[in-house]
């Protein structure tokens, strides 16, 4: 099938960007845009092919063949709704990542190599259904993520790329030894998700197991208190990675969290339901609070995804189809509308101005030298604020219905965290386009938006205008998915 | 049984002791007045040579011997193919050598050693284990010390020597109590003892002298203090020797003893006998290695401290039920000794070129030699615990066999310390890494390309680790057909 080539393209690009020839260097940019759209294409293809022909509940196996029989692993590429939004996100958010780092001068092809390699770790996890697979896919992502941002990063990147590395490790420790735990202890010799969820784990077990394995994952999907290294990640790594972390890579711990740990466990998931969503509220307003005090344009994003992805949190643990369905599409939405607005920040403005600090950045009078900049700024904030028409609005209202249903007062709070959110995304936008008073720097000039930016923020305009207008595109898809007799476990014992 | 059988069981020692001597010979006799390059290749070539010989004859007759002291299947004859295939390496990397003029003796006391090891992998009984392992360490000590010109290869052997002879002695005394209490030096004899349940408190004394003995040969915490001085002293060649075919052949005697003589005396939790022994070494082990290895700036003691905290993960395989834990522990540490050595292998070649082998003197390195950069990213990545390379799959087998340990999820609490400790353990790998990939290169330090052949080796070595990291089956598979042909 179609979609195994996402994760082999993306490797093989890796490969061949590594064994390129230092004089064809220049090869580097066109060589990794061509395989990321290799995997885009991919991921539309089957997409399309599968939209003309949707089962409710259907998980389509792609690869399924044995791999070390000693331990029953076995290389089980499958895919569902859920896996299919995602790929279709890591394709665009590859894409336009490329684009947006067409201006890296030094060392293109370590660079790119290592964010394709990147890539195809991604695609791997979402599209793993063997759950050794999926674990080695997830520690292939870390590593790129440490270079990248320590070679090619800006603030304080070393610090910034060991603190990611270690999160992500330290996280994927935990994630490991669950799983240990429920093969020894389902005993089948299978690492098979679907084998394995049939399995009544005993409630005792899966109480300290659920909690482990999803904690595990939620670091990577910025789960408060363990977000830190979001944003100080964020900022420290260069435009492209920034919008691959947050973009791609925090949905990859979202995404473990619901695939691994809520399925395998259900009963430890009902037990904890209530204190994880109550620390994804505290997520969704800390983050937005924290945001509106930064001086750092890029903080203010960074933490900005902290809250967006308590969103993602608190609509998973609603264990409702609409609670769900919205998590699930908030993942998308946020994916696509964090890439951009790290791309304006990072890329637009800072490759620029070289300042990223809002009071500095004021004299640029950027509203006025560079309107383009300052559009698609104004239409991401918009998209991110969640105003109807864009797909944040869609995703987030129904979280937020789900989780009325469930825990009222916490909506509450969570709204509460929209409204600073509205706050903080207006405060940096006027401070750092239409600031009042003031002229020109003298001497200031800065060059013109180029070819590949624009093309790139069009693409991720277009793409969250499309399922804001039009969310049905994908929410039949996800809808279907948590139909599927794999997700059924999650349901039992709840109204949904 | 004649005495043409044990020797045709032994021709493999044989041929490698044939070999060291003529290799002697040959250096004394004819190679004197050559250049030191000349004598290298040839001496190395002579060694490299004697290992593959002895390889060929075990691959074409496979030798079959339980009497006496010897107790030789299809399992030990793989493992000493995999230590010739080590020592094979070590002496393709040290055809660069330059910190000697005594080059036979070198290669024979190398080639010395990895008898001793082969006699080690090869004995049933507690005396020849002895002395197998008193060849290899004598050998070992002589070795550490050949780096004439630096004072640290001298006290590391000072050391290494002082350690190796009292934990010599603690064997010695806890075989002899051994003895005492059972009558029998004899792996299998001292068994049958034991399951007639004559089990007195003096045994366990025995039994825990006897391991701290193998204790030290392992590394383990708390008998690591000579690993750190021997691994930054001796000549790059040797550490990477201890680290590696060393450490296979002692972790395999090791588990050959526990589980063929001391089966019956495991313990548990509250009961007397070697599991509980090796838990605390395993704890110690682990927190202590990884921890000092934070702190280390020299990237040979940095790996020092890194294998012995390796060398606690193996004790987990010990852990386990051998089914698990055998073919576990085998895959742990084979590939284990392919990353250190291959780790070895690129700090030999920082050193050649001048640098002293500390954190700074990996600045830039991917900018000079792209190649062996990657090889190094593959090797301490490996190390790290990071897929799909080979120390990943390793971990996560030891892991898993540990936690099915008897009763079930008995030892977790140990998985779980074990892989907290390995999360840390990135911390210091990535350190090196920083260093190669992000760092500026030093500008007094100047680079000479490393000797071709060591490249080669260094370049198969890590394409080894990633195939194997990719496709664990290879190996398992092979290991399973030896261990269900006949288990020790």
């Amino acid at each position: 099938m179609m979609l195994a080539g996402t994760i082999y393209l993306s490797f093989f690009g890796a490969a061949a960007l590594m064994l390129l020839p230092a004089r064809q260097a220049r090869c580097a940019r066109p060589l990794a845009l061509l395989t990321a759209l290799g995997g885009l294409a991919c991921a539309l293809a089957a997409l399309v092919g599968r939209w003309s022909q949707i089962e409710p509940g259907a998980l389509r196996d792609i690869t399924n063949a044995p791999w070390i029989g000693e331990l029953g692993i076995r290389f089980h590429l499958a895919a569902d709704g859920i896996s299919l939004t995602l790929v279709l996100l890591t394709g665009i958010a590859a894409v336009t990542g490329i684009l947006f780092s067409w201006n890296i001068e030094t060392r293109p092809r370590e660079f790119f190599a290592l964010y394709m390699a990147l890539i195809g770790g991604v695609y791997g996890v979402f599209l793993s259904f063997d759950l050794f697979l999926l674990f080695v896919f997830y520690e292939i992502a870390i590593i790129p993520k440490y270079f990248l941002i320590a070679i090619w990063g800006s603030t304080r990147r070393e610090y910034g790329a060991m603190k990611l590395a270690l999160y992500s490790f330290a996280g994927s420790a935990m994630v490991l030894v669950g799983l240990i735990a429920a093969y020894v202890v389902a005993g089948a010799k299978t690492f098979d998700l679907v084998e394995l969820a049939k399995y009544p784990f005993p409630a005792e077990f899966q109480s300290w197991a659920f909690l482990l394995v999803f904690v595990g994952f939620a670091i990577l999907a910025g789960l408060w208190p363990f977000h830190t290294w979001a944003p100080t990640g964020h900022v420290a790594a260069p435009t492209g990675a920034s919008m691959l972390l947050a973009g791609v890579v925090m949905k990859l711990g979202a995404y473990g969290a619901l695939r691994v740990a809520m399925t395998l466990f259900p009963l430890g998931l009902h037990r904890w339901q209530h204190l994880i969503a109550a620390l994804a509220v505290v997520g969704i307003v800390y983050g937005a609070a924290v945001a509106l005090t930064q001086r750092d344009f890029k903080f203010v994003i960074g933490y900005s995804s902290v809250s967006h992805m308590g969103f993602v949190l608190l609509g998973l643990m609603t264990l409702t189809q609409i609670g769900l369905t919205g998590a699930t599409l908030q993942m998308f939405s946020h994916g696509i509308i964090a890439g951009l607005l790290f791309a304006v920040v990072g890329r637009m403005i800072y490759d620029r101005a070289h300042t990223r600090d809002l009071n500095e950045l004021g004299a640029f009078r950027l509203g006025k030298a560079m309107p383009f900049a300052a559009i698609v700024f104004v239409l991401a904030a918009s998209a991110s604020m969640g105003l109807p028409g864009f797909s944040g609005f869609i995703a987030e209202m129904q979280t937020l219905i789900g989780a009325w249903r469930v825990f009222p007062g916490l909506t509450v709070l969570a709204a509460v965290g929209i409204l600073i959110g509205v706050a903080f995304l207006w405060r940096a936008q006027t401070k750092a386009f239409f600031p009042e008073g003031g002229s020109p720097a003298p001497g200031t000039h800065l060059a013109a938006i180029t070819l590949p930016e624009k093309i790139g923020a069009l693409t991720l305009l277009s793409t969250t205008i499309l399922i804001g207008l039009y969310p049905r595109l994908l929410l039949d898809l996800i809808a279907s998915a948590f139909q599927s007799p794999l997700m059924q476990p999650i349901w039992k014992g709840t109204l949904s | 049984m004649s005495y043409f059988d044990l020797f045709k069981a032994l021709i493999p020692e044989a041929i490698i002791t044939g070999i060291a001597l003529c290799l002697l010979a040959v250096d004394l006799a004819a190679l004197r007045p050559q250049s030191m390059s000349v004598r290298l290749r040839w001496c190395g070539g002579m060694a490299i040579l004697g290992c593959a010989s002895a390889i060929g004859w075990m691959l074409l007759q496979p030798a079959q011997l339980q009497a006496g002291m010897l107790a030789i299947g299809p399992l030990t004859q793989w493992i000493k193919l995999s230590l010739l295939i080590l020592t094979a390496f070590i002496a393709v990397i040290s055809f660069s050598a330059r910190f000697t003029v005594h080059v036979g003796e070198y290669f024979a006391l190398l080639l010395f050693a990895t008898v001793g090891l082969m006699l080690l992998v090869s004995a049933d009984n507690f005396l020849l284990i002895f002395l197998a392992l008193e060849l290899l360490s004598i050998s070992l000590y002589a070795l550490t010390a050949f780096h004439k010109n630096r004072l640290a290869s001298a006290e590391a052997a000072l050391k290494y020597y002082l350690f190796g002879s009292v934990a010599a002695a603690f064997t010695l005394f806890g075989i002899s109590l051994l003895y005492g209490v059972t009558g029998e030096i004899q792996l299998s004899g001292i068994n049958a003892h034991l399951s007639a349940g004559h089990q007195e408190p003096i045994f366990y004394i025995a039994l825990v002298m006897t391991l701290a003995g193998f204790a030290f040969k392992l590394a383990a915490a708390p008998f690591h203090f000579w690993a750190p001085d021997v691994y930054e002293g001796a000549p790059t060649p040797i550490a990477a020797y201890i680290a590696s075919a060393s450490k296979v052949g002692s972790f395999f005697v090791v588990a050959r003893i526990l589980w063929t003589a001391f089966p019956g005396a495991r313990g548990g939790a509250s009961a007397p006998g070697w599991m509980p022994v090796l838990v605390v070494l395993a704890v110690i082990s682990m927190t202590l290695g990884n921890l000092a290895a934070l702190m280390q700036r020299k990237v040979s003691r940095l790996l020092a401290y890194s294998a012995v905290a390796h060398g606690a993960y193996a004790v987990l395989a010990l852990l386990a039920a051998p089914q698990q834990g055998l073919p576990s522990l085998l895959f742990y540490v084979i590939t284990y000794a392919l990353t250190a050595l291959g780790a070895f292998a690129v700090v030999g070649v920082i050193e050649a070129s001048g640098g002293r082998a500390e954190l700074k003197d990996f600045a830039g390195f991917s900018r000079r030699a792209p190649l062996l950069a990657f090889c190094l990213l593959v090797f301490m990545l490996s190390l790290a615990g990071i897929p799909p390379l080979a120390g990943f799959f390793g971990k996560f087998y030891v892991f898993t066999a540990a936690a099915e340990a008897t009763p079930r999820l008995s030892l977790l609490w140990l998985v779980i310390l074990a892989v907290a400790t390995s999360a840390v353990s990135l911390y210091y790998y990535l350190q090196i890494l920083k260093q190669v990939y992000a760092a500026a290169p030093l500008e007094h330090l100047v680079w000479s390309p490393p000797a071709r052949s060591s490249q080669w080796a260094i370049v198969l070595l890590a394409g080894t680790i990633i195939v194997l990291g990719c496709f664990p089956s290879l190996l398992l598979t092979r290991i399973a057909a030896v261990l269900s042909a006949h288990p020790f």
